[in-house]
């Protein structure tokens, strides 16, 4: 039986994340609470927008109101990598070779492992924010489309035109999908390595609601959604991704919605948080279900699995958050 | 609940979209163009002791007093809704900036959202009927309307955006009084008052209001926006100057015609009617309609067909109906194609059943209105 060790933070929980082997929960106030033999508490922002961890997992990226982008380690070290400024930082992203990338308004910025920064801008605000897996390119989120540019050289950005606004940005792991969430109750998705000529846009809608979260599974075969009373999980193993071909509907509730979801590091298995704070986690071959925590006082924001896929941290926007043992 | 369901358009509002608890927290607008004032009643608000906190959205850091207050900066950025209604449109900024204040909401009583002198007052109202977020957590209270008495009349001439922040007002703040002359100052309101026949007016110096006159007002709230303005529409309310209804003639056909495209053969100075220059430059115009008790199964489909048909020329509508044989009024209101409406309260005894509505846009055909409206009658 899964046991459940509760945290309550009483605040609206942003992120959650596994820092080396400790969870850590970022906190929309800029507190980032990390627990590794007791409970560390780090002041990082007044007011956090955006957090993301390393691809090592050793640290965790965050922005903020204050327009600082700071990088907490493993060990608790905090780093300022760009002091206070002005304007929000609202997207954050990690990326191959150590890269980081943070935007503010229509600005994006690549800060590389060795130093070496470098600046986007667009003509509209820049909502998300993502690396591809690789090659140290760099897809930036915004009204009408998506810019993809490579971070080096002198090439210009590719526009990847749809209408609309896009808020966030996520590329399949094996990079050959680029899916993005849209301000209204839809995601796109584009092909990227089809011919010219082919059909590359994806279009994935009828939700109900905002998607606001966004999962690949463990080999890139499925992606989970929410924004639907079940996790929307789009099957994108064959070369066409899911065009033409229905999502699985996992974990269906009659009374509440999908708010949160993240995939399993090695199974294909779900980990779907709910509207109530409940989190259940589905097996996508069989649609069975298992429920891993029950109703709490507040909706889902978070969730992530540790590296070996045995704890299942989660964060409510109530912040009674905790930490899931699925072994018991 | 009665026969007549609560008209939704256009906004894709989930039942089971997850809300919090907490009560909404009331939203103000200010629009107005540059110089008009908004910076010194911003101040104001902020300064006067009302034990209130404020969080400020503003386009560009003024002058604004900062101490205690939390000022965010914003780039005004519209989005069109992917929807295929061209006036779907919303404040892409001022979704990020609510959805982040409102994660931590202890901070602030209310929110104060400053627009640029050229902003669409259109969107940044819709912003808070269409997006699911937004409306979950936060309510419209008012548009206000600076409008610098000096200027308005060169303003109108140049400049759509003028007019339309009138139209689309709740209150309209007169200001910079001291600049004219009375009769100067009449004409000025007279203008106001043809725009948006339904906007309270209040004539200031130096943007000096009582601050209740422009904050918590529920104007977009159906329980308390007509009771705000017992004289929604009334000829003989002491402000009320004139509107389209009067016999003034400034609702010819031609109006709309004007000012924006030069090259029209025929000239407006051949009208003859005695309402000052200033009016021939308006290119919106009001349409105040009356009539007895509505029969509910014709009104709802028409109400609904011409905010879909007319809703890209439809800036505000507003009204009270009296529907046959239902002892509640029922109040509407709405921003092009949204439409809301509910029961609001019931009639008073010897208080006049009968409907009324105004629609306050672009090139709305009067007659058709009318005569379509009055096909309503049960």
């Amino acid at each position: 039986m899964p046991t459940v060790a509760p945290i309550d933070l009483d605040d609206h929980c942003l992120c959650v994340a596994f820092v080396g082997d400790a969870p850590v929960f970022a906190l929309a106030s800029g507190l980032v609470v990390r627990l590794d033999h007791g409970t560390h508490r780090h002041e990082l922002h007044d007011g956090l927008l955006a957090a993301v961890t390393t691809l090592d997992g050793s640290s965790l990226v965050t922005g903020g109101e204050d327009g600082k982008v700071m990088r907490l380690d493993a060990d608790g070290t905090e780093t300022v990598l760009r002091p206070a400024a002005r304007k929000w930082v609202g997207a954050v992203a990690a990326g191959p070779q150590g890269a980081i990338a943070f935007a503010e308004g229509r600005t994006a910025t690549v800060l590389m492992a060795d130093g070496k920064q470098r600046a986007f801008e667009e003509a509209r605000t820049i909502e998300g924010l993502a690396f591809a897996p690789k090659g140290l390119r760099i897809a930036m989120a915004r009204y009408n489309g998506v810019s993809l540019a490579f971070v080096n050289g002198a090439a210009p950005a590719v526009d990847l035109e749809w209408k609309g606004a896009h808020t966030q940005v996520t590329f399949s792991p094996d990079g050959r999908f680029l899916v993005t969430a849209m301000q209204e109750n839809a995601l796109h998705g584009w092909k990227l390595d089809g011919k010219p000529g082919d059909q590359r846009h994806m279009r994935m809608t009828g939700y109900p609601a905002k998607i606001k979260s966004l999962s690949w599974s463990a080999k890139g075969k499925w992606l989970a959604s929410s924004g639907a009373p079940s996790a929307i999980v789009w099957p994108f193993a064959s070369k066409d991704g899911p065009m033409g071909k229905p999502p699985l509907e996992l974990g269906q509730r009659a009374d509440t919605m999908v708010t949160a979801v993240a995939c399993h590091p090695v199974e294909d298995l779900v980990a779907i948080g709910f509207g109530d704070g409940m989190v259940l986690a589905v097996r996508i071959a069989d649609s069975k279900e298992a429920l891993l925590r029950r109703p709490g006082k507040g909706p889902v924001t978070a969730l992530a699995w540790n590296k070996p896929g045995r704890l299942l941290a989660f964060g409510t926007q109530a912040g009674d958050c905790g930490v899931v043992d699925i072994a018991g | 609940m009665g026969t007549n369901p609560s008209l939704k358009s256009e906004s894709p509002m989930s039942e089971a979209s997850v809300t919090t608890p907490v009560a909404p927290i009331p939203v103000t607008v200010l629009t107005g163009y540059l110089g008009a004032g908004k910076t010194t009643l911003l101040n104001r608000i902020l300064s006067e002791p009302h034990g209130k906190r404020y969080a400020v959205i503003v386009n560009e850091f003024g002058e604004i007093g900062i101490d205690n207050d939390l000022i965010v900066e914003s780039d005004e950025e519209i989005y069109e809704m992917n929807n295929g209604c061209v006036c779907c449109t919303v404040r892409g900024d001022l979704i990020r900036v609510v959805e982040g204040l409102m994660r931590r909401p202890g901070r602030f009583d209310a929110i104060i959202v400053e627009t640029t002198g050229l902003a669409d007052p259109v969107p940044v109202a819709q912003t808070f009927f269409m997006d699911e977020d937004v409306r979950a957590k936060t309510r419209l209270d008012a548009v206000v309307a600076l409008v610098d008495a000096r200027h308005l009349p060169a303003r109108l001439k140049d400049s759509r955006e003028a007019e339309d922040q009138i139209a689309f007002a709740d209150v309209v703040l007169l200001n910079k009084t001291d600049l004219v002359s009375p009769e100067e100052l009449e004409a000025v309101e007279r203008t106001v008052r043809a725009i948006n026949p339904s906007a309270r007016i209040h004539r200031t110096e130096r943007a000096a209001v009582a601050l209740d006159a422009v904050l918590d007002r529920g104007a977009f709230d159906l329980e308390r926006a007509l009771d705000n303005d017992p004289h929604f529409l009334d000829h003989d309310h002491p402000d009320h100057v004139c509107g389209p209804d009067c016999d003034h003639d400034h609702d010819h056909d031609h109006h709309h015609h004007h000012d924006h495209d030069h090259d029209h053969g025929h000239h407006h100075h051949d009208h003859e009617h005695a309402a000052p220059s200033s009016i021939h430059d308006l290119t919106v115009q009001s349409v105040s309609l009356r009539a007895g008790p509505l029969n509910p199964k014709r009104f709802f489909p028409w109400i609904e067909k011409i905010t879909q048909l007319e809703g890209p020329n439809i800036l505000r509508l507003k009204g009270i109906i009296a529907f046959e044989g239902d002892d509640d009024r029922y109040v509407i209101q709405g921003v092009h194609m949204i439409v809301e409406g509910d029961h609001q309260r019931p009639w008073k005894e010897g208080e006049k059943r009968e409907s009324r509505l105004v629609f306050i846009g672009r090139e709305l055909d009067r007659e058709k209105l009318e005569r379509t409206f009055l096909a309503c009658q049960a």
